[in-house]
């Protein structure tokens, strides 16, 4: 049977309940919430700051070093080991790599700017959701940037391409699923973050993508007025 | 190292003031505690003591006793003190401080009996339930120990058994069970910086103690764990005034449950 209508009841190019918020953390230097349907990310930066140890240090620019976890309570099925997985460390790897591209750290020759991103709860799209908060949290950090990162899961459900797979089209049964993270800087359009687990033919992804840009800029909204609620009282 | 910053906080204190305009055994405010934040989790609660939030979850499974006590179920309580909540916390393994927090909220609950161990048994000598207690703070602004202890409890209380066949754990299905509590242990700590006593401090108070004792007490203000911690001594005149403070505003917070 054909996937013709979505399990929760989405149109197929609609994201889960979308929720976002800076400044969350007062201790670090900048932070946000992003929350998508279940899946829920706190993301904090702190930094720029001394890079210990020594041999770390760049003398032409700052690195930027990210770290994403999940709180052990934030699967829905066996508690999750604390102590990071090889899963976990390719998350932290990819999303750095999806956010560097929007930073300028050659004004911070030695310092590291360090992003935390900590999933209280998690239901599919997790490592989407803590790109979307760290890219906020940059921002609240005052960091330069050229733009914001937008991130959300795309994928094709049997034969429908669809956005922001939840737990049940991630497992769907009856047809076969791709399930492909994508980050953009929605300024320019550009792809920062792209993996996938399993089959799609060409045209089609290329079709996703183009979908997936749609959605990504109504969670740049998302993003920007969350950063602007945070300072609405700033007159300048 | 922060000689200035605790002569600052002791002349304040011989004004009988504190930095942020508190009374001496006044917690910060608000203290919002929330149950059932997490749906993941079988149990959860967010406690936030002022700046401070905490989020403590709850999961639960099956397990093999230990052999000296064949029909009683565990708690494990785990404590990471997360790089995101604080610029001095830093990735890897639970250190020191995490150990510490972690073992002081599971004596709170352990000898005060708050869960009853043998309730947790499911099939002697086989079968039994683990409760695994998990604490995250999200920022720390000072007195993890208090936060984590209430938010620790509450989150026991908002606690359903997932469903069981005796074989797999559905954690997809919770039952409406509730895991039973039957105490409510609240631990307080007491600070002492020069000569004064008081009770939640800040993260500036917190670089500068000299000592603390971090008291759990249950309803009738029976004592059920102590832990004396910070680098100078206590007389017994200190740890009776301290006792008295502890008792007390653990009274006022278990009315916040």
């Amino acid at each position: 049977m054909a996937y013709t209508k979505r399990i929760d009841g989405r149109g197929f190019d609609e994201t889960r309940k979308i929720e976002a918020k800076v400044g969350v953390i007062p201790r670090a230097d900048g932070s946000a919430m992003f929350r998508i349907g279940n899946t829920w990310a706190y993301a904090a930066v702190y930094g720029p700051r001394n890079l210990h140890p020594k041999f770390l240090q760049d003398p032409q620019k700052g690195i930027l070093r990210c770290n994403y976890n999940m709180m052990p309570f934030s699967s829905s099925g066996e508690r999750v080991r604390p102590g990071g997985s090889r899963r976990s460390k390719e998350i932290s790897l990819v999303t750095g790599k999806a956010l560097l591209p929007v930073l300028n750290l050659e004004e911070y020759p030695n310092s590291v700017v360090d992003v935390f991103i900590e999933l209280p709860q998690t239901e599919a799209g997790s490592r989407c959701a803590g790109i979307c908060a760290a890219s906020m949290a940059l921002a609240d950090a005052g960091l330069e940037m050229k733009d914001l990162v937008c991130a959300v899961s795309a994928g094709k459900v049997d034969d429908k391409l669809v956005v922001d797979l939840d737990y049940a089209e991630e497992s769907y049964k009856e047809g076969s699923v791709a399930d492909i993270p994508i980050a953009i800087m929605p300024g320019s359009g550009k792809i920062t973050l792209l993996q996938m687990d399993g089959e799609i033919k060409k045209d089609e992804l290329i079709k996703l993508i183009e979908m997936t840009k749609k959605v990504l800029n109504d969670i740049y909204e998302i993003q920007k007025k969350a950063l602007k609620e945070k300072y609405h009282e700033v007159e300048v | 190292m922060y000689r200035e910053l605790r002569d600052h906080i002791i002349s304040l204190l011989n004004a009988g003031m504190r930095l942020d305009g508190r009374k001496f055994t006044e917690y910060r405010k608000p203290i919002e505690i929330e149950k059932g934040v997490i749906k993941t989790a079988e149990g959860s609660a967010r406690v936030k003591i002022g700046e401070t939030d905490i989020i403590v979850g709850v999961k639960l499974e099956v397990g093999e006793p230990y052999p000296d006590t064949p029909d009683e179920g565990t708690i494990i309580v785990g404590a990471e003190l997360l790089p995101l909540s604080n610029p001095d916390f830093e990735l890897g393994p639970p250190g020191i401080q995490a150990i510490e927090l972690a073992r002081v909220v599971d004596r709170g609950i352990r000898e005060s009996k708050a869960l009853d161990f043998k309730k947790l048994c499911i099939e002697p000598g086989k079968k039994i339930w683990m409760v695994i207690i998990d604490i995250c703070p999200i920022n720390d602004a000072g007195n993890l120990f208090d936060a984590s202890s209430l938010a620790a409890l509450a989150a026991l209380s908002s606690t359903r058994y997932p469903a069981f066949d005796g074989e797999k754990v559905d954690y997809k299905t919770k039952t409406d069970k509730k895991l039973e509590l039957e105490k409510t242990p609240i631990a307080v700590t007491v600070i002492k910086i020069g000569d004064k006593f008081i009770v939640d401090p800040d993260t500036e108070e917190e670089k500068v103690i000299d000592s603390r004792l971090t008291v759990s007490s249950i309803e009738d203000g029976t004592l059920c764990a102590l832990q004396k911690g910070g680098d100078y001594p206590l007389t017994t005149e200190d740890i009776d005034k301290m006792l008295d403070i502890g008792i007390e505003k653990g009274k006022e917070l278990r009315k916040r449950l």
